[in-house]
């Protein structure tokens, strides 16, 4: 990356393994385990987060300095609660079947813990600019372990992806239903999804040594 | 320049200061969008009722409703008539589809108050259709839709849609998967009103049988299901006394 210095470029790498905020910080939780029963879903609230989190880190880092550290938790909530509602009315104006997909995860923004978990842990302590690829990088490990939760909580639960029957009509019994294959219904149940992300942090504590610990 | 962030002056004039620009920044958005907002609803209405007598762009397994711009054009081309029913008498009113039931729902919670039902006649290939705007409550939020029944009464199809159902779960009612299964269902048993339910249990799972007065429900979404039904129950039942008196 030479558009980037290499410690830069950390801040965007980090979160997408080593360091995500999902599987190792354990962040963000309650969201991936609502909204992940779908593949599209995911999708959706992955941008939104994406959008929401890289610029109220960049907010949050231009007022550091002047913000009161005794109040600072509630500033932060309503620098969130704004650039969520700024966000939405103006897709309501613009984009409005854009905003209907989006506007269950509007409230599920404004709670989700990577975001004030950023602002804390990096925007208050950073300038702009290295807030903004925080918010990024972040924004983008959660958003690799939602799509990966959502597919297969779709594949398995439906039978679909992106609403794409990929394996069959499980009705009318073709494709691989025809050879007695049924769709899992607890795969859209949120435990599921709880066991689905414990796999993902198995597999991935397993396969590097840096992550586990000794006791 | 050292600032004391920590004086109990400065956080007061800190945070009432934060408040003004906040709250004037979000009222001043608010405002500026609310015509265009307000406009996108109506044309969202009027694609709605459409989308329910079946007039729509949809392709296999989509939702697609009848493009914006064209829309004000066929909706006064399908919708023939709007009246206003309140007790036995029907009034002719071509702002009908405007009525909020929400608004109207809280209003008749006062028995002096008469309350005002709309509905849509829609002619398509020389057939009647009665749409019917339905609102209920899911599992998070509101749920509404619209209902289109030919004059024997059965429904020809919904539209159905929601504030903020769990996505994947109850968010499947405005799928077609779901929606088309309420084509061809009776809601009467000879003279008497029953409704359809969304059911549990798979006894139909291809929906062949049309006068059961269920249609399967979405798996994991039992509450929503249930709200679903309450709402055609309730709110279709307002309507069967004056429907009658049409089918004569």
């Amino acid at each position: 990356m030479g558009l980037l210095s290499k410690k830069d470029a950390k801040l965007i790498t980090d979160p997408l393994a080593d360091n995500n905020p999902i599987t190792i910080q354990v962040l963000g939780i309650c969201s991936a385990l609502a909204i992940t029963a779908e593949l599209k879903a995911s999708i959706v609230m992955s941008l939104a987060v994406l959008f929401v989190l890289a610029m109220g880190n960049v907010v949050i880092s231009l007022m550091r300095n002047i913000i009161p550290p005794k109040i600072r938790i509630i500033v932060q909530l309503i620098v969130v609660a704004a650039l969520v509602i700024i966000v939405d009315l103006v897709l309501k104006a613009y984009a409005y079947e854009l905003s209907k997909t989006l506007s269950v995860f509007v409230g599920l923004i404004i709670t989700n813990c990577i975001i004030m978990g950023r602002f804390e842990a990096f925007a208050l302590a950073n300038g702009p600019w290295r807030s903004f690829l925080d918010g990024i990088g972040n924004a983008l490990g959660y958003a690799i372990i939602l799509i990966i939760v959502g597919f297969f909580r779709e594949l398995l639960g439906s039978g679909t992806l992106l609403g794409f029957k990929v394996l069959g009509d499980s009705i009318e019994k073709t494709g691989v239903y025809a050879y007695g294959y049924e769709n899992n219904g607890f795969m859209l149940l949120a435990p599921m999804a709880l066991i689905t992300l414990g796999i993902i942090i198995w597999v991935q504590r397993s396969r590097n040594e840096a992550l586990i610990e000794d006791n | 320049m050292a600032k004391n962030t920590e004086s109990n002056v400065y956080t007061v004039l800190f945070a009432t200061g934060m408040v003004l620009i906040v709250g004037t920044l979000l009222a001043f958005v608010s405002s500026s969008l609310k015509d265009k907002i307000a406009e996108n609803k109506r044309i969202e209405k009027q694609q709605n009722i459409l989308y329910a007598m079946g007039v729509n762009d949809n392709e296999e397994g989509s939702v697609n409703f009848v493009p914006k711009n064209k829309v004000a054009e066929e909706f006064s081309k399908y919708i023939t008539k709007q009246f206003v029913i309140t007790g036995m008498k029907a009034v002719e009113d071509n702002k009908a589809y405007l009525i909020d039931l929400k608004k109207e729902a809280a209003a008749a919670k006062d028995p002096n108050y008469k309350r005002r039902l709309p509905l849509f006649i829609g002619e398509k290939d020389n057939q009647e259709y009665y749409i019917i705007p339905v609102r209920g409550k899911g599992l998070w939020d509101a749920i509404w839709g619209y209902i289109a029944l030919d004059k024997k009464l059965v429904i020809k199809g919904v539209y159905f849609d929601h504030a903020g159902e769990t996505p994947g779960l109850g968010s499947n009612i405005k799928e077609r998967f779901f929606m088309d299964d309420f084509e061809g269902e009776h809601i009467m048993n000879g003279d008497i009103f029953i409704g359809v339910t969304a059911a549990k249990g798979n006894a139909d799972p291809k929906n062949l049988n049309k006068t059961d007065f269920k249609v399967d429900a979405i798996a994991g979404a039992t509450i929503t299901g249930d709200g679903l039904s309450a709402m055609l129950k309730k709110d279709l039942a307002m309507y069967i006394p004056y429907l009658k008196t049409l089918k004569q």
